[in-house]
């Protein structure tokens, strides 16, 4: 069998702001959707200072915990819920996705799956945002965890506002996946 | 370590060039497939890497799916970045294609490729880019297309100047076009470089540096295809990009084995 050398990353750089955003791009439903909530958070380096130039891609499964197979990202049309979107940090390393909440298959715990990229990051960094009070006894990776780094991965909520920070480093450091199966080494 | 963050003195070209080498000499031989997150040539990289290791996972169906976008989602006018403009933009034009594939040799067919790069003389259109070289009106300099059946990627362009950044003294980056791939699943999704052959400012990157294994680091690099240049019109290069793996062979395996 072929085995082709996989190509490695790069940063994203400083200059994403002119390709990557897009209208719409973080808006997943309109926002009269009865069901929209919020999933937002700050970006932060190791010195605790936010992180302004970070892109934050979500890619999540639909209310009925199936997996979406919907085009239609790249051009909303304010009904098709298609499950990805992408948000650019703000001057205050801030993120904010208007979205629905994830289902999960039976027993599992519910997260969005987040993609962090940044200047300064040299390759992108994989993480699950869990809705708050996941069950870490129906989730292996959650429950393996020692307390204080699985709280990293699991969000705080406010009436529709979900809160996810996300910490490149430091005594906070959230936790970030590698795949079995995925990027050998 | 000696430079910590804001505070840090600017290094000369030849201190960072030292520091590149120490880390290649002491790291020759591994098998290192992605670039180093902790890689103090380049500054920024020191306060935004993750210290704990990653968290090995199986991958949950989620990750083993993609977003999929539609045709009618990206115009073939997206992928020439030479229109849309009054004029024409200055420079070299060039052709950029290849294909987008599985390590197995399977194409990632109707997948989105993004890029954005700088103009001709190495200048972004981004208001925080301060390299006081021209603006081109006629350039903006990003991209997208979708790859078609046999994952074939084709964008028409200007050939991008170098250009300089403030990581250290007299810091200049290698001409490359940003990419940004999507592939099967999730778990695929790729952010990364390419480069043209030849560039002098190679040994000098420490962005391009940090992947420390150099056959690792050349795949970044396109080739010069005289197939793929066009008489009286532009000039052609060519690079496959390959994804890793999507983790839907691994969980079947297991189910085999469970």
């Amino acid at each position: 069998m072929v085995e082709l050398a996989c190509t490695p990353g790069q940063t994203v750089g400083p200059f994403f702001q002119c390709a990557l955003p897009y209208p719409g791009d973080s808006h997943l439903v309109g926002d009269g959707h009865a069901d929209a909530i919020r999933l937002h958070g700050i970006v932060y380096d190791g010195a605790g200072d936010p992180v302004p130039d970070a892109l934050i891609e979500l890619w999540q499964l639909g209310p009925d915990g199936r997996v979406v197979r919907q085009p239609g990202s790249l051009r909303r049309d304010g009904t098709t819920f298609t499950g990805w979107g992408r948000c650019a940090t703000d001057a205050a390393g801030h993120y904010s996705f208007r979205t629905l909440l994830p289902g999960a298959p039976a027993g599992r715990a519910p997260y969005f799956a987040l993609t962090v990229f940044a200047r300064g990051l040299l390759d992108r960094l994989f993480t699950r945002a869990y809705l708050p009070h996941a069950d870490s006894a129906a989730d292996e990776m959650l429950g393996a965890l020692d307390p204080a780094r699985r709280k990293t991965l699991i969000c705080t909520a406010d009436g529709g506002e979900y809160r996810f920070d996300i910490h490149l480093q430091g005594a906070w450091e959230t936790v970030f996946l590698t795949y079995r199966g995925g990027v050998p080494g | 370590m000696k430079a910590a963050g804001k505070s840090a003195r600017v290094a000369s070209q030849r201190a960072i060039t030292r520091e590149i080498g120490r880390i290649a000499a002491a790291n020759q031989g591994k098998d290192e497939p992605q670039p180093r997150l902790d890689y103090p040539p380049y500054r920024s990289s020191m306060l935004r890497h993750p210290r704990s290791p990653f968290v090995c996972v199986d991958p949950d169906e989620v990750e083993r799916w993609a977003p999929c976008f539609g045709n009618d989602e990206v115009t073939a006018r997206d992928a020439d970045l030479t229109t849309g403009h009054a004029g024409e933009p200055i420079g070299e034009r060039i052709i950029v294609t290849g294909r987008v594939l599985e390590a197995t040799g399977r194409p990632i067919a109707g997948q989105l490729v993004e890029v954005w790069q700088a103009n001709a003389a190495g200048r972004y259109h981004h208001q925080l880019d301060q390299h006081p070289a021209p603006i081109d009106p006629n350039f903006t300099g990003a991209g997208r297309c979708l790859t078609a059946a046999d994952g074939t990627y084709r964008f028409l362009t200007i050939k991008p100047g170098p250009y300089p950044w403030r990581n250290h003294e007299n810091a200049w980056r290698p001409a490359h076009i940003h990419f940004s791939i999507f592939g099967r699943a999730f778990m695929q999704r790729l952010v990364t470089q390419m480069y043209f052959p030849g560039d002098p400012l190679f040994g000098l990157d420490p962005i391009y540096q940090s992947i420390v294994d150099r056959d690792v680091r050349q795949r970044l690099i396109a080739a010069y295809d005289h197939e793929l240049t066009e008489p009286e019109y532009a000039t052609g290069y060519r690079w496959d990009i390959v994804v890793a793996g999507d983790g839907r062979t691994w969980t079947e395996e297991r189910a085999r084995h469970g």
